[in-house]
Parts: C-alpha cells; sequence; structure tokens
C-alpha cells in the first residue's frame, strides 16, 4: 500500500491525500468495470444496460439496498476473521471451512435445544458457532505455535474437508425427511431475527459492532499494543515477554470463530436450515477483501460493500439478460485483479 | 476383494488420477519456480471449458487437448502478470483468478452444456491384447493415459537434470541469489508458469474430454486443491507424486468396492483423505529442519536492481 501512495504523491499535484485515495478507486473501480463492459461486449450484451441494471437494482431502491446488506453479512464477518489474525502476521486462508464447521454446530445445536425459547436459543447457537470455527482453526494454530507446519498451508487444505464433515452430516443424520442434502427448517426460535421487515438479519450488527470492537481493541487495549508488538517483530516481542505462542493460538482461534460465527449467521438468518455446499466462496471473499486493504477494518466495511454490490446486481444481470450467474466471478475477479495489479493513477505527469 | 476388483479400482485410479498428476506436475514445477497457484481451480476449469468448446465445434478432441493446454498456459501467464509484474500477493492473486475461472469457464461452456462429442479415442497395448478380455478392458486407455507416467519423469528430468531446471530451482530458493549468479527470476518464473499452465491444461483436457466427456459448471469438483494439496504431499517432487496421485484417486475409486462388498463408510469421509494425508505428511516431515518446500515459496520477487 506504501507503494502507491509513493507512486501516487510521484505526480507532484497538490491534493490532499484523501482526495488522491479517493480518486484513485474510482480509476480503479472504472477500470475494472470498462474490461468487464468489454467482456459484455464481445458476448453480445449491452454493457451500458447491463451496468444501469447492475445499480438501478442494488443502490436504486431500499429493497436493492437491502439485497446488498445481505450479501455483506458474511464476507464482513469473515474479512474481519482473516484480518485479526494478520495483526500478528498469521495467514488464515482457512475461513470457508471454520464457516461450514461454525454452521454446523450452530445447526446441530438449533437441532438439539429446539425447544428452548429465541432468547436462550439463538445465544446458544452463536456460542456453538464461534466454538466451531475456533475448533478448526485450532489445529493449524497450535503446529504454527509449536514451529512445526505453516499455518497458511494446513487452513488452507482444511478448507475443501469442512464441507465434506457437513455432508457426511446432513446425508446420514440430520436431512428432512424430503430432502437427502438439507435439513428441516429451523424452529422459528433458532432464526436469528430480520431487521425492518426486510431479509437483513441482526448479523450484520454482528460484523458492525465486532468491527469497531476489533478497531478498539487494537488501539486501546494492552492486547492489542502487544498484538502489534508482535506483528512488528514477533521474535524481538518474545524476548521481551509476551507469550508469542498463546497468542497465536488465541488470536488464530478468534479468528476461526469470527468465521464460525459468519457460518452460524448464515445458517440461521439467510437460510433458516443447513444445506450442504451452501457457501459461495464467503470465506475465501473474505481472505481477498482482508488482503485487498491491508487489514484495515474501515476499509473491510468499504471493500465488502463494494463486492456486495457486485453480487446482488450479478442476481440481476442472470435474470435480466440471460447470463450463467457465475459470470458476475469475472467482474468481482476484475475488480479484484486491478486492486492487485495496482495501477498507478497519474495525471499530468511531467516528462 | 478379488483380484479383479482389485484391479478394478487400479484401473479406475488411473482414470482419475490422470489428471490430477498432469494439474500437479505443473504446479510441481511453478512451486519449484517460488509461485504458490492457489487459483488452479480456476486454471482448470477455463481449460476444461475452452478444450471441450474446440472439441464440439471441430469434432477433433486432439484440437481440444491443444486448445486446454494454450487456455492453461494463458490462465497462468495471468497470474504471473499479477505476481512477477505488478508484484501482487500470491495467495490473493491465486484466488483472484481461481473467481476469474468459475466466472470465464462458465461464459465459455454455458453454450455447449448437454452436448456430446468424440471423445479421446481408448487402445489397448499391444503387450496388454493378450491378457483375457475381462483384464483388457479395465486397461484400455486414452492417448494422456499413456503420456502421463513420461511426462511426470520428463518433468523430472527437466527440474533436475537440466540448466533450465537449475534455474527454476534456484528462482525458488532465493532470487537474490539467482538473480547474482546471472538469471533473471523474472523470465524464469513466467517460463515455470507457462509450462505449470500448460500441464495443467492437459490435466482439465483429460477430465473434459476423456473422462467426463461433457461440460458442467464447476465440473471440476475441487480438482485443484487436491493438486495443491498432491503437490505439498510429495514434497515438490514430480516421481513421489506418481505415488501420491495413485493413493488419492484409490482412496475415492475404493468407495465403490467398499459399497458393493457391503462395508459402509461414507463417501464423504473417503473424499476428505486426500487433505488429511497431506497434513500428516506435513505433520511428520514439519519436525525436518531440512524440508523440501522451495525456500522463497509464496514470497514476492521485489527486484534485485
Amino acid at each position: 500500500m506504501t507503494q502507491n501512495i509513493e507512486a501516487v504523491s510521484a505526480t507532484k499535484i497538490a491534493l490532499p491525500r484523501w482526495m488522491k485515495d479517493i480518486l484513485r478507486y474510482v480509476y480503479m473501480i472504472a477500470l475494472s468495470f470498462l474490461l468487464f463492459g468489454l467482456i459484455l461486449l464481445v458476448t453480445g450484451k449491452d454493457p451500458i444496460q447491463s451496468y444501469r441494471d447492475i445499480f438501478s437494482s442494488t443502490l436504486g431502491s431500499s429493497y436493492g439496498l437491502s439485497e446488498v446488506i445481505v450479501a455483506m453479512t458474511p464476507i464482513l464477518l469473515t474479512g474481519l476473521a482473516v484480518s485479526l489474525p494478520s495483526r500478528i502476521m498469521l495467514i488464515n486462508v482457512g475461513a470457508e471451512g471454520q464457516l461450514y464447521i461454525g454452521a454446523a454446530l450452530a445447526t446441530w445445536g438449533a437441532l438439539t435445544f429446539n425447544t428452548l425459547p429465541a432468547w436462550a436459543l439463538i445465544p446458544i447457537m452463536m456460542l456453538l458457532g464461534m466454538v466451531g470455527g475456533a475448533l478448526w482453526a485450532f489445529i493449524p494454530a497450535y503446529l504454527k505455535s509449536i514451529g512445526l507446519v505453516n499455518e497458511t498451508i494446513t487452513s488452507l487444505l482444511f478448507n475443501p474437508v469442512a464441507p465434506k464433515i457437513i455432508g457426511f452430516l446432513v446425508f446420514g443424520f440430520w436431512h428432512s425427511p424430503m430432502d437427502t442434502n438439507k435439513t428441516a427448517r429451523f424452529v422459528e426460535a433458532a432464526r436469528l431475527p430480520a431487521l425492518f421487515g426486510t431479509r437483513v438479519t441482526v448479523g450484520i450488527l454482528f460484523g458492525v459492532v465486532l468491527l469497531v470492537g476489533f478497531w478498539l481493541f487494537m488501539r486501546f487495549s494492552r492486547w492489542g499494543l502487544e498484538m502489534r508488538a508482535i506483528g512488528g517483530n514477533s521474535q524481538a516481542s518474545r524476548r521481551n515477554g509476551i507469550p508469542l505462542k498463546a497468542y497465536i493460538i488465541i488470536v488464530f482461534c478468534a479468528g476461526g470463530a469470527i468465521a464460525g460465527l459468519a457460518g452460524m449467521v448464515q445458517a440461521s438468518g439467510y437460510y433458516g436450515l443447513l444445506l450442504t455446499n451452501f457457501s459461495i466462496g464467503w470465506g475465501f471473499m473474505g481472505f481477498l477483501i482482508c488482503w485487498l486493504v491491508a487489514g484495515d477494518p474501515f476499509g473491510i466495511l468499504i471493500m465488502s460493500f463494494l463486492v456486495s454490490v457486485i453480487l446482488t446486481g450479478g442476481n440481476l444481470l442472470q435474470i435480466t439478460r440471460g447470463v450463467p450467474y457465475s459470470i458476475i466471478n469475472i467482474l468481482l475477479a476484475l475488480t479484484l485483479f486491478v486492486v492487485l495489479a495496482r495501477p498507478t493513477f497519474t495525471i499530468g505527469r511531467k516528462s | 476383494m478379488t483380484g479383479l476388483s482389485i484391479l478394478g479400482v487400479l484401473s479406475s485410479a488411473i482414470f482419475s488420477g490422470t489428471s490430477l498428476l498432469y494439474t500437479a506436475l505443473g504446479e510441481t514445477i511453478d512451486e519449484r519456480a517460488g509461485i504458490v497457484n492457489l487459483g488452479l481451480e480456476g486454471v482448470l476449469l477455463v481449460s476444461a471449458a475452452s478444450g471441450f468448446a474446440v472439441t464440439v465445434r471441430t469434432g477433433n478432441p486432439y484440437l481440444g487437448v491443444l486448445i486446454a493446454m494454450l487456455a492453461g498456459g494463458l490462465m497462468n501467464l495471468l497470474l504471473g502478470f499479477l505476481v512477477i509484474t505488478r508484484k501482487a500477493n500470491q495467495l490473493a492473486s491465486g484466488l483472484a483468478v481461481m473467481f476469474f475461472g468459475f466466472g470465464l469457464s462458465a461464459l465459455i461452456g454455458n453454450p455447449y452444456v448437454g452436448k456430446s462429442i468424440h471423445a479421446l479415442p481408448r487402445f489397448e497395448l499391444p503387450v496388454l491384447a493378450s491378457l483375457p478380455q475381462v483384464y483388457a478392458s479395465l486397461f484400455k486407455f486414452d492417448l494422456l493415459i499413456y503420456l502421463v507416467l513420461p511426462m511426470a519423469f520428463f518433468v523430472w528430468w527437466l527440474l533436475f537434470h537440466t540448466r533450465w531446471g537449475l534455474g527454476v530451482r534456484a528462482v525458488g530458493e532465493n532470487t537474490d541469489t539467482a538473480f547474482a549468479s546471472g538469471r533473471n527470476p523474472r523470465r524464469i518464473r513466467y517460463q515455470a508458469l507457462l509450462a505449470g499452465g500448460l500441464l495443467a491444461g492437459l490435466g482439465a483436457a483429460h477430465i473434459a474430454i476423456a473422462y467426463a466427456m461433457n461440460w458442467t459448471e464447476y465440473m471440476t469438483g475441487g480438482r485443484g486443491f487436491i493438486a495443491v494439496a498432491l503437490v505439498i504431499f510429495s514434497r515438490w517432487h514430480p516421481l513421489r507424486a506418481i505415488v501420491g496421485a495413485l493413493l488419492f484417486s484409490a482412496a475415492v475409486a475404493l468407495q465403490l468396492v467398499l459399497q458393493n462388498s457391503g462395508i459402509s463408510i461414507s463417501p464423504f469421509l473417503l473424499d476428505s483423505v486426500p487433505y488429511i494425508l497431506t497434513i500428516l505428511v506435513l505433520i511428520a516431515w514439519g519436525g525436518n529442519r531440512r524440508q523440501a518446500a522451495p525456500a522463497s515459496l509464496g514470497r514476492v520477487y521485489q527486484g534485485s536492481e
């Protein structure tokens, strides 16, 4: 990121930094939309009409906006789940798996304690979801803390295993009488309450509260300070008496717990049941979002909103333009390419 | 288990393991040059879709294989542009390539859903033709299967017995030293990615044109990730990858036999065997300081100038 700022300031234009930042992002987003427009054009679709569809369907109405928030809920949480460990230089590529296991444990809670009232059941499910995610993160964290195996590889390898465990549980034990690939609908008490009569659930509030909490924690708490010290130089901080191993395990598992909470939110709020292979890559998207904004909490908020606009708009594009839904992955990827490739934005460059 | 059913498992392991081995050989070259390609799943999908589309259009499966290879090479070069030229983070770039592949393959493959093709022809090797018919039919393979073992040895020879391979490994171990000894790390990494992409394309071609013989979205079903696991499992060595590919595929093929013999192990749990095995291997070798992982794997080369 510092490179960009240098590159931009190298243009020697007297603009305030925040304006340059905004210009840079506008430029990059415009570039990715231009590229996707070309792809649409090649496949014989009208790009301008498609973009009008995307934006009017998402930002143009309160319903559209609410759907964007619905899409944003899981990736805001998984973005945080990657960001927290990244503060002590741990790379969590396993949010996808942690999300699945969180959803599985929360579902177990919903099916087992289905007679409890909502005020007891929802917190139990949240707790179970977080425990599930943390458990799934524990093995990579432990192996890392004893210096045996890199957490990047292990957390990545655990991803494909998690959906298979869900498949095993749902097919084998939990499926409803009608379907073999999903559970019966949860009882009403196991559903996260919706807000304002839309499909937005309180899950988004978990995300926002955790985000603010994360920022305050890193900035004002003793543990946040120690984490920043570990992120700066782990060996030096260890010699200064910071319990490095404990931090590695606790922080990585805390990241897993947040991803697990995202799984619980999706099972309880979005679907209201547990489905095999239900994630469309929310864990991976969280990873990308976190990297694109270098783990900055408010960057995560903005970037997950942007990604959600693309995801939601793509839904409509599929209906009105007759393109396969997954091509929205192209627009998503192009946006990511452009941000990753960091094109230098220069205006009026001399020489 | 009878001898025939063991041979049946072996035969079906060879069928499904071929694509895995090609892909893993490609990824081995990438990673030996220090680049992790997490987007392999997307690369495979785009190659499979393009290869299948060309086969439908032209009716020539071999042309389809060629196009699949080219598509794989191009996708890997795209990753190369991000991680080599633009110095982006390798993991994030790989995931972006994966999402790109999801979308692009759906776009390419959409008109060809449900179309049928002339698959790669299968033939018996003359040696096997003398066997009883029931055995011979188990080992009637297509060209790509016959070529996969020679290819593994070729990649091994390329990496460990040529100047080019020495350069690739040097870059993967320490880019600065490689630069100091007169090599161009960027060019070598691009070459390695191209080679890896061509091989991944062969793997994808085998899935689409020889094995599944149709196109559906997400048809590679996680093979890209299994291949990444396989490379780690075989500790970045092309010949060990042969054993790994057979082992991983046999675990899946075994399901059918076990079901027939009345032993019920959930297929979901057998599907996770490759990942569990890889993690166990990592743990077993993790304590060993002389790990086989290329030292600069995943690091961005900032330039030595």
